[in-house]
């Protein structure tokens, strides 16, 4: 049976030098916003705020200088993604592309589009999505259908994808599509593309979520031509560079800072009620939180070696996404008060808007059941 | 890891998996003293990994001896290993030379008054087998603590034993004079230093429940294959190993903490949190693995018990989680919301 290995990582004094700046610059940006906007977090959509940080710098922190990028290490990122988390940053614009399509783009893509793509990432302009999942393919990424035909000069794209964060305000979709169908091998035939979602046969439908937001969508791909400049690494490779990717997107703090807003909201309200019958669970929840903390540093530093931590960040977002859903249960219980729409407390408008999005916390990025499946397969069982 | 920590963990694994079979660990349970086992241990100089070099010891800090303390825990080693590290680490403070032998805690309950001991202490591990007691008693303008070392073999001691069988011995001092006294620097406590004795070879404990329920679900049968084969099963031993983590994380982040901040004894937090986390996995990952394991679990024939049954009164000792989640709780409600991430970031 092999450990997951979770090695302490301690914070460079250029992280922490850094981080006082962008507390500074949030201090700042975030003075005006309500606390239930900024519990939204990474799911907030702020394209001038994004802006800003491109100017700042802070986006594209560890990609080359010639690509726009700050060559910076992941322990810097790290402290710039944390922070904003933590302070509610409305970080939902650039946050896809700096996260995963851009260190897609520096493995797999080409020159080309790495020079026309990643400078216009760094600088908070240019916004990305991810076209993954298909009415019929949720958790079984590999029964994609969406076909990419290969005609004269490029590929002709007919299908769906389903569930997409941001496709109607995005710039570009990182979509996986299928260019051969071999019935006996379903992860080949896979390939990666770059789609301008202003392409002519796109169809970006947002569908409405339970809270009443639409951030997530529909898209229909009816003879979408994408040029074959626009495939990414090679013919048939992408389930291997989906799970390359998919690492990216699941070992970041964010994984199980989706609540903290609350926690915080939780510490005030019960300081203002001079109420200490919750001390012990507000103690576990912090606990908890500093454990999480130090694994997340501790998967940021095996990216830093290069290393590849799938497994370790499965087993964090599997344990943050229980920490994030608990939390709106845990002040329910200990701390009482009806969740509100708006019209309430701070603390009332965060738990009334975190209560209805904690269930996605679990699905989105993959399953707490598929997530159990590959920590699963680690300890040898599959 | 680095040599010295490569050198420990080895000697420590080999000597424990070699020495600790499961005769040793019933006669331990029926109340013999493990002597060879202990001998072995000395003559690797496992309980001086926090002594200095100077004085005859490894010179290790707490990343050091927290993988001594692991192998202890995931081998169930039947003999206050933990709490001799821990008494030569606060002896060495002081500037006392460690004596030979087991040398046991005493926290709440004695007093050291002129150079004499007296009081009452309950739960002192191993009291009975051990050679001296070191105990520690803040003085009244709470900047200093008075550390002494006594000498065991005629104090009065009532016997009593965890749930894993391990002495947890009640002690009567009545007046017996110090063979060693001093002072350290700042507020020293054993509830503290135990707690973070109690993380490590919990985690320890943890990792080895974790190894052989993931073996016995290779090899149990049932339905035609093994249970380890069933998604159900895949299931819970995937959470059991996300809590053997966290536990495991959050321990070595304690020490971690021990040897950044010793000087100023503020590793509080982290040791706080680290037993809070600790207590929580057990909780958790002792349920899995017996619904995993089945009835022959439950039996005492079976080895699984052994790791278990350490893990329920682990726990409890030197503060539960819940003692300890009241401290950090209480006092992050008290700076308030606003200050909790700072907080937490500067740390
Ligand atoms: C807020 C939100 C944002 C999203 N954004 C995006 C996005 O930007 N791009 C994108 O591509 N996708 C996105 N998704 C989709 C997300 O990736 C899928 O929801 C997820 O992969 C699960 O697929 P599904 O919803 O079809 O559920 P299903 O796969 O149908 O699963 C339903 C249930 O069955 C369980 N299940 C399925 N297979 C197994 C199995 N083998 N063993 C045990 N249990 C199983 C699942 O765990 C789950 O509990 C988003 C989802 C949400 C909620």
């Amino acid at each position: 049976m092999q450990e997951f290995r979770f090695d302490l990582c301690t914070l460079p004094p250029e992280a922490e030098a850094l981080r006082k700046e962008v507390r500074a610059f949030l201090a700042d940006e975030l003075k005006d916003m309500p606390a239930v906007t900024r519990a939204q977090t990474w799911m907030g959509f702020d394209a001038e705020f994004s802006r800003k940080v491109g100017e700042k710098g802070w986006i594209g922190l560890t990609w080359p200088k010639k690509y726009g990028g700050h060559e910076r290490s992941a322990f810097e990122r790290y402290v710039v993604l944390e922070e904003m988390l933590a302070a509610g940053a409305p970080v939902g614009a650039h946050w896809i592309a700096d996260r995963q399509s851009g260190p897609l783009l520096l493995n797999f893509g080409t020159e080309e589009q790495r020079q026309m793509l990643l400078p216009e990432i760094a600088k908070g302009t240019c916004f990305f999505c991810i076209g993954m999942s298909e009415p019929d393919s949720g958790s079984d990424l590999a029964a994609t259908r969406t076909r990419a035909e290969k005609v004269e000069g490029g590929y002709k794209v007919n299908g769906t994808k389903l569930w997409t964060s941001n496709a109607h305000k995005a710039h570009y979709m990182i979509a996986l599509f299928r260019t051969h169908f071999d019935p006996d091998n379903k992860h080949a035939g896979l390939t990666q593309f770059l789609v301008d979602l202003k392409t002519p046969g796109i169809t970006i439908r947002p569908i409405t979520d339970l809270a009443g937001n639409a951030h997530f969508n529909e898209v229909v791909f009816e003879d979408a031509f994408v040029p074959d400049n626009m495939l990414v690494g090679s013919e048939g490779s992408g389930w291997g560079q989906v799970t390359a990717e998919l690492a990216y997107e699941r070992s970041g703090p964010e994984r199980y800072l989706s609540s903290y807003l609350l926690l915080q909201e939780m510490v005030g309200e019960l300081k203002a009620r001079g109420d200490s019958s919750a001390d012990a669970e507000i103690g576990r929840l912090i606990a908890e939180l500093v454990t999480l903390r130090q694994m997340s540093l501790s998967v940021a530093g095996m990216l830093e070696a290069g290393e590849n931590p799938a497994l370790e960040a499965s087993v964090v977002k599997d344990l943050g996404a229980i920490y994030e859903q608990g939390l709106p249960v845990k002040a329910h219980e200990l701390l009482g008060g009806e969740p509100r729409l708006a019209g309430g407390s701070d603390y009332e408008e965060v738990l009334g808007y975190l209560a209805q999005v904690a269930p996605s916390f679990s699905l989105r990025g993959g399953t707490r059941e598929i997530l159990r499946g590959i920590i699963a397969r680690g300890l040898g069982l599959r | 890891m680095n040599e010295l920590q490569t050198i420990l963990s080895d000697t420590a694994n080999r000597l424990l998996a070699g020495r600790i079979t499961r005769k040793v660990l019933e006669a331990a349970e029926a109340g013999e003293w493990q002597a060879g086992l202990w001998q072995a241990l000395e003559e690797n100089g496992l309980p001086r990994v926090l002594v200095p070099e100077s004085d005859g010891g490894a010179g290790g800090g707490w990343a050091e001896a927290s993988i001594v303390l692991k192998a202890a825990g995931r081998h169930a080693a039947p003999v206050p290993l933990g709490e001799t590290i821990l008494a030569g680490w606060l002896l060495a403070k002081a500037g006392i030379g460690m004596p030979d032998g087991p040398v046991t805690l005493v926290g709440a309950g004695a007093m050291i008054e002129k150079g004499k001991i007296s009081g009452k202490a309950p739960g002192v591990p191993y009291a009975r087998h051990a050679s001296h007691a070191v105990i520690l008693h803040a003085k009244p303008d709470a900047q200093s603590t008075k550390i002494a070392l006594v000498a065991l073999k005629d104090a009065a001691i009532e016997e009593d034993v965890n749930l894993a069988r391990q002495p947890r011995d009640t002690v009567v001092f009545s007046g017996e004079e110090a063979a060693e006294s001093g002072e350290i620097p700042g507020l020293v406590d054993v509830k503290l230093w135990g707690a973070l004795l109690r993380a490590c070879e919990m985690s320890g404990a943890l990792s080895s429940l974790l190894e052989q329920t993931v073996q016995y679900a290779g090899e149990r049968k049932q339905f035609g294959k093994p249970i380890g084969k069933f998604q159900a099963i895949q299931q819970q031993l995937a959470v059991l190993s996300t809590h053997v983590a966290a536990a495991n994380v959050a321990a070595a982040h304690a020490c971690a903490a021990a040897d950044k901040y010793s000087e100023k004894g503020s590793a509080r937090f982290e040791i706080a949190v680290a037993k809070i986390r600790a207590d929580e996995a057990a909780n958790l990952a002792t349920g899995i693995a017996h619904q995993v394991h089945g009835a022959i679990g439950f039996t005492y024939e079976h080895s699984l018990h052994f790791a278990t049954r350490r893990l329920w009164s682990w726990r409890a000792e030197f503060g539960s989680g819940r003692d300890w989640a009241k401290e950090l709780g209480h006092a992050a409600i008290e700076r308030g919301g606003a200050a909790l991430w700072p907080f937490v970031t500067a740390r």
